[in-house]
C-alpha cells in the first residue's frame, strides 16, 4: 500500500537504525582519537564489531554489568575520552538510572548512552526488552541531551555528531530493518528539528521510526486534499521550540508520533512549548500506558496505534477541534 | 607538594577533626563518625602519599587520582582539601549552607577544585576510578588512582561487577582501600548484612589485598600504602582493607555507629575540641 502512495520522501533499501550507529562509531574513532567504546556484552546486536576490530585498544567488553560501565565511562571522560557505552535501551535506562543521575548526568560527564532495540519493534523479545519508557526518563535529567534519529543514514550522522559535542547524551535507535529515506551525507545539527515537508493545514511532528509513517501520513492527507507538514524532531532535548511554534502559528493544530509511551515522551515536551506560548488543539500518537508484548515489529506497530493510519485518524481529529 | 613528616601528619590530623566537627556542628547536620576514623587515611594521601597538585585540573594528567566513594564522609574530605591548599579554609564555614560549594555530598556541579565526580549514593566511586584508571593507562600517564569505599557499601551489587572487572582488565594502577569500621548505619555489619571475609572475597575475585590492622596508627598507615604501591603494575588491582576505629580521636564517640550521621551539641563540640589540639588555626 505504501508503495502505491505518492510519498515525498523514498526509500530504495531498508537498514536497520543501530547499523548506522556501528557505521557511525567506526567514522568518529577514525576522526577522533579519544572516542573508546563500552559494551555490556552485546557487540554484536549493538554493530560495535568493527569499532572493537579497528581499536581494540579503546573498546571495552564490560560483560553483563551495565551499572558498572556507567561508572567505567564516567571515569574514563576523566583524562579527556569520549565513551560511547552500548547496550539495549531497557538496560542504557531504567537499569542504571540512578549510575547515569548521579555519575553521569549530575557530574556533567562527556559520556554518550548508546541505546539499542527501543520500543515495540524490537519484536518478538517482548515486553521485559521492549522499553517505552526510555526517552521519559532520560529528558527529565538536567545537563542531558535526547536524541532519536529516524533511519539509518540519520542516525549515523547522529552518531559522529555527538562524538564532536561536549556533554552527556542519550541516543536512541533500534532494531528493524527500516525504510532508508534521508540523505547519505545530511548534516545533523543537534537541536535544530528539520522541516522534512512543507504544509498548511495540521503539522506532524515526529520522532524515531514513526518520521517514516510521518512522511507516509503527509501523502494519505493529500490523496484527501489534506495539507500536512512534516517535522523530523530528531533532538527531543533540547527542543527546537521555535521551529515548532512557528510551524503551528501557520497550522493551527498538530499530532505528535513516537514509539514511546505518551507519558514523558515527545508528545509531552511538544505540549508544554504550546500550552506555555500558543495552545492549539494536539494529538498525540505513542503507546497509551501500556506494557508492549511478543510479535513481529509490524504487527506491533498496528496492534500499538503506531502505523500512518494513526497519525491520519489523529491529524483529521487535530483539524475537526481547530 | 612537600611531604610532611609523621608528626606533621599527626598535627595535621588533630587540626583536620577540629575542622569535621566545627562544620557539623554549624549546620546540626553531616556525617562526623566515619569522617573522624578515616581522618589518618585522606592526611596521609594528600599529604605524603599522593603526587598532586592544588592546581586543580579535572583531566589531571600525570598526577595521582582519588575518588570518594562513600561520599558522605564529605568533611573530612573537604577538610583535606583545603588544608592541602585547593581552596580557601575559610569556606570551610559554608559546608551545606545555601549557595556553597561544599554540599552535603560531593559535587562537581559547583566546580568545587579537587572533586572530579559526585558521590553519595553508594556502590559508584570504584567504578568511576577503573574508568579514570584505564583513562591513564590509554593515555601513556603512569600515575595511580585511589578510591575509598565503606565496608557498608560493600553490600552494593555495583561494587562486585567493578570488583569483577579490574581484574580481569588488569586495571594494576588502582589502589583501592575499604574503611572497615564495621558499623552502618542500622548497627554493626555483622548483624546487619555480614560481609564476612573480605580478603578472601577481593582475593577470589583476583585481587592483591593488603590489610592496615590499625587505620589510626598514622606510621602503619603510610607503611601499608607504601606496600601497596609496590604491588602496583603486576597485572592486579590492590585493596586494602583499612580498620578504624569511628569516631576516633574524640572520646566519646569512637566505636558506635551513633555519630554517624548526628552532630554534636554545643556542649559536646567544647568537650571535643577539648581533646584535639587547634595545630594550625582554626578556620
Amino acid at each position: 500500500m505504501e508503495k502505491t502512495l505518492n510519498t515525498k520522501f523514498t526509500y530504495t533499501e531498508k537498514k536497520d537504525t543501530r547499523s548506522g550507529f556501528g557505521d557511525g562509531l567506526l567514522e568518529a574513532g577514525r576522526k577522533n582519537p579519544e572516542v573508546v567504546g563500552l559494551c555490556a556484552d552485546l557487540i554484536g546486536s549493538l554493530k560495535m564489531g568493527a569499532f572493537q576490530k579497528e581499536f581494540p585498544e579503546r573498546f571495552f567488553q564490560v560483560g553483563i554489568a551495565e551499572a558498572n560501565m556507567m561508572g567505567l565511562a564516567a571515569g574514563m571522560t576523566i583524562g579527556g575520552k569520549i565513551p560511547f557505552t552500548g547496550t539495549f535501551a531497557n538496560f542504557s535506562t531504567g537499569r542504571v538510572y540512578d549510575q547515569i543521575r548521579q555519575s553521569i548526568a549530575y557530574s556533567g560527564k562527556n559520556v554518550k548512552i548508546c541505546a539499542s532495540h527501543a520500543g515495540v519493534t524490537l519484536g518478538e523479545d517482548g515486553a521485559t526488552h521492549q522499553i517505552l519508557e526510555d526517552v521519559g526518563m532520560m529528558k527529565m535529567l538536567p545537563h542531558m541531551t535526547v536524541i532519536n534519529p529516524c533511519d539509518y543514514n540519520q542516525t549515523k550522522a547522529a552518531t559522529m555528531a555527538i562524538a564532536e559535542h561536549e556533554g552527556p547524551v542519550y541516543l536512541r535507535f533500534g532494531r528493524p530493518s527500516w525504510p532508508i529515506f534521508t540523505d547519505k551525507d545530511q548534516k545533523f545539527e543537534i537541536g535544530k528539528a528539520w522541516k522534512m515537508i512543507e504544509g498548511k493545514d495540521v503539522t506532524i511532528f515526529a520522532t524515531g521510526h514513526l518520521v517514516w509513517e510521518a512522511v507516509v501520513a503527509e501523502a494519505m492527507l493529500a490523496e484527501e486534499g489534506i495539507s500536512a507538514e512534516v517535522i523530523n524532531i530528531h533532538t527531543i532535548k533540547p527542543l527546537d521550540e521555535e521551529a515548532i511554534l512557528e510551524s503551528v502559528a501557520k497550522t493551527g493544530c498538530c499530532v505528535s508520533a513516537e514509539e514511546h509511551q505518551l507519558n514523558g515522551g515527545l508528545g509531552d515536551s511538544i505540549a508544554q512549548t504550546l500550552v506555555r506560548n500558543n495552545p492549539v488543539p494536539m494529538e498525540f500518537v505513542g503507546v497509551d500506558d501500556s506494557f508492549g508484548e511478543s510479535g513481529t515489529p509490524m504487527d506491533l506497530m498496528k496492534k500499538y496505534g503506531l502505523k500512518a493510519e494513526n497519525i491520519v485518524e489523529k491529524a483529521k481529529k487535530a483539524l475537526a477541534r481547530k | 607538594m612537600e611531604k610532611l613528616s609523621i608528626d606533621q601528619l599527626n598535627k595535621t590530623c588533630s587540626q583536620v577533626r577540629r575542622d569535621i566537627l566545627r562544620m557539623v556542628h554549624a549546620v546540626n547536620s553531616g556525617h562526623p563518625g566515619g569522617s573522624l576514623g578515616c581522618t589518618e587515611f585522606f592526611v596521609a594521601l594528600y599529604f605524603n602519599q599522593m603526587e598532586h597538585t592544588t592546581d586543580f585540573d579535572m583531566d589531571g594528567r600525570n598526577e595521582d587520582l582519588f575518588f570518594l566513594s562513600n561520599g558522605h564522609i564529605s568533611p573530612v574530605w573537604y577538610s583535606v582539601l583545603a588544608r592541602s591548599g585547593y581552596f580557601g579554609v575559610e569556606e570551610l564555614a559554608t559546608f551545606r549552607k545555601i549557595d556553597s560549594r561544599l554540599q552535603g555530598h560531593p559535587t562537581t556541579e559547583e566546580n568545587l577544585p579537587g572533586i572530579r565526580i559526585a558521590s553519595g549514593s553508594l556502590g559508584q566511586g570504584m567504578s568511576a576510578a577503573i574508568g579514570a584508571a584505564q583513562a591513564k593507562k590509554i593515555n601513556g600517564d603512569d600515575k595511580t588512582v585511589f578510591v575509598l569505599m565503606g565496608d557498608g557499601e560493600q553490600q552494593e551489587g555495583q561494587v562486585w561487577e567493578a570488583a569483577m572487572y579490574a581484574a580481569h582488565h588488569k586495571v594494576d594502577n588502582l589502589i583501592a582501600t575499604i574503611d572497615v569500621n564495621r558499623q552502618q548505619i542500622d548497627g554493626l555489619t555483622t548483624e546487619v548484612m555480614d560481609l564476612q571475609d573480605l580478603r578472601k572475597k577481593y582475593e577470589a575475585f583476583g585481587w592483591e589485598v593488603v590489610e592496615t590492622k590499625d587505620g589510626n596508627n598514622m606510621e602503619e598507615v603510610i607503611s601499608v600504602i607504601e606496600k601497596a604501591k609496590s604491588l602496583l603494575g603486576k597485572g592486579k588491582p590492590v585493596m586494602n582493607l583499612l580498620h578504624t576505629e569511628m569516631g576516633y580521636g574524640v572520646d566519646f564517640m569512637v566505636g558506635t555507629h551513633k555519630w554517624h550521621g548526628v552532630a554534636p551539641n554545643d556542649e559536646q563540640l567544647e568537650n571535643a575540641l577539648g581533646q584535639l589540639e587547634e595545630s594550625l588555626g582554626d578556620y
